[in-house]
């Protein structure tokens, strides 16, 4: 038998690509899930705040996972946990070797796949932290699935290193469950998460933030005792003289998330090195004909709404390849560009709109600026320098996606093969 | 005026609103109008947790208030939390505590658990 699509990961991503697929008419869908359930990092995430774009209400984590995993019981659709996809291999079909305790190691066949497989924290190595190493020193994600999943509170006194978003989640949540968090730690003089969780999370528990500040040491023997941190200068170098000393059993990372690519890269696929996930068409197709990607896989979103609509167009485009044929070759493609300000775009191409059979055709466009900007200019050139949109906004920062759609009779407009997006500042704007 | 973030949406508007709340200014929605008098009278929060679950498929059943709680409330909301017991199977939307600490609001599942053995 010949799957018409395999995807890959049942979080979010993976759910939102395989409901959408069998809406569009695929019937063979199989999701393999390494986990025991379906949903994701949301089953951990607890906290409301989820669906207010797609729903337009607000959800927690396991509400919103629920909808999806109800919708998909509806269908046919398989599904295989505790499965570990292991390569992806290449015939006139795709060929997806997987592993589970089940049917042990197996190769199915399969007309597209869609990677779904999310991301990962970054850890303790990947920022070089210094001292020593003892227990008490996890990522944010770690704790909370210990906290959340488990029923394990992992200390009672806490530092926060990096105030992405699961960080400050986390601040109020051990918080609420009696453990003192004695401060947020960032190294850039601006926060990594959304403004509302600054508020929320941190001032509503008095939980101080030291912009500009990072860890400089790690004390204890078997288990952590004191941090020590540093306000940092422009070049992110400790100032010395500056030290805190913190008394704490934890230390949690919140430092960044990195798509999980392995299997992306083992298939040969085209990587984004500014993204970490695989370059992409406006359809999510990558580099590889029938292999889509979506979600926190693609790159790291901030908001699961984004992940969900993103994925639809994963797996409606799988669907399409599989009963249409696959899309517009690479000519007269469009190749977006980062200008000033931004620091990656997604999708990375676009296919030449194709005459009448996609008159409907607009593709949608996230990117992220590279500092904090205040009233702005969101600037679309094509190769040619000619200016073919611009979208103003009042605040932008690295912490929040942007996106915006271009319409098809913008992009047929487009000479020179590329679109330049950049982001231009208006003089005397107040930044913040 | 006192400045505030609305923390309504993740866009988090800059709101500011006079002492009493009644006049707001910055919101993009009547959503920050309504939460920026409640933050300066009587601020709000939806209280997310999770509870002991007996006979469940899982250790913990996630929950939440079914709407904010006063602020000051929190606290002794998770102390309630602490203490309750809820027995598998249970549906999401099962009501845990018809009201708790008398605010009239209800505890909520946020998850089914379909009952089993505790794995793992």
């Amino acid at each position: 038998m010949i799957y018409d699509l395999i995807v890959v990961g049942g979080g979010p991503a993976g759910l939102a690509a395989a409901l959408s697929a069998w809406e569009a008419g695929l019937r063979r869908i199989l999701i393999l899930e390494r986990d025991r359930e379906l949903g994701g990092i949301l089953n951990q995430c607890i906290h409301n705040g989820f669906g207010l774009h797609y729903f337009q209400e607000e959800l927690t984590g396991p509400e919103y996972a629920g909808r999806f995993v109800r919708l998909l019981r509806e269908t046919d659709i398989q599904v295989l946990s505790d499965a570990m996809v292991l390569n992806i291999g290449d015939g006139d079909v795709l060929r997806v070797q997987t592993v589970d305790p089940i049917m042990g190691c197996r190769e199915l066949s399969t007309r597209t796949v869609i990677l779904a497989m999310g991301c990962r924290e970054r850890t303790r190595g990947a920022i070089g932290t210094p001292g020593n190493r003892p227990a008490g020193i996890l990522t944010a994600g770690a704790a909370q699935r210990y906290l959340n999943i488990e029923g394990c509170l992992v200390g009672r006194r806490a530092v926060i290193l990096g105030s992405g978003d699961i960080g400050l989640i986390m601040a109020r949540r051990m918080t609420l469950e009696g453990a003192k968090v004695l401060a947020c730690l960032e190294v850039m003089p601006y926060s990594g998460g959304l403004t509302r969780n600054l508020v929320q999370c941190l001032e509503d528990f008095g939980i101080p933030l030291y912009l500009s500040h990072t860890v400089t040491e790690i004390q204890g023997r078997n288990r952590l005792e004191r941090v020590l941190a540093a306000r940092v200068d422009e070049n992110r170098r400790p100032v010395p003289g500056t030290e805190i000393a913190f008394d704490c059993d934890t230390l949690l990372l919140s430092v960044g998330l990195i798509p999980e690519n392995e299997l992306t890269r083992q298939a040969g696929i085209e990587i984004d090195r500014r993204t970490g996930g695989p370059v992409v068409w406006e359809n999510m197709e990558t580099s590889k004909r029938g292999v889509f990607a979506c979600g926190n896989v693609v790159h790291v979103h901030d908001l699961v709404d984004f992940v969900t609509m993103e994925s639809r167009r994963a797996g409606a485009a799988a669907a399409r390849y599989v009963l249409e044929g696959p899309a517009a070759g690479e000519e007269g493609a469009l190749e977006l560009s980062n200008g000033e300000g931004v620091s990656y775009t997604v999708p990375q191409r676009i296919h030449k709109v194709n005459g009448n059979a996609r008159q409907n055709e607009k593709a949608e466009i996230f990117f992220r600026v590279n500092r904090v900007c205040g009233k702005s200019q969101i600037l679309v050139e094509d190769g040619e320098g000619n200016r073919l949109a611009a979208f103003r906004r009042e605040r932008m920062a690295p912490g929040e996606m942007e996106r915006m759609t271009l319409p098809a009779a913008l992009l047929e407009r487009a000479a020179g093969g590329r679109l330049t997006v950049s982001v231009r500042e208006e003089k005397g704007a107040d930044v913040q | 005026m006192k400045e505030l973030i609305c923390i309504v949406c993740p866009r988090g508007c800059r709101l500011r609103v006079s002492e009493d709340g009644s006049q707001t200014e910055g919101n993009a929605c009547p959503r920050g109008a309504a939460y920026a008098q409640a933050e300066v009278t009587n601020p709000i929060r939806t209280l997310t947790s999770t509870v002991r679950v007996l006979g469940g498929l899982r250790q913990r059943l996630p929950v939440k208030t079914a709407s904010p709680i006063p602020k000051s409330l929190l606290g002794a909301a998770m102390k309630e939390l602490r203490e309750l017991r809820v027995q598998a199977p249970v549906r999401e939307g099962a009501i845990l505590i018809p009201d708790l600490l008398r605010t009239g609001v209800p505890l909520v599942a946020t998850r089914d658990d379909p009952g089993g053995s505790v794995k793992g």
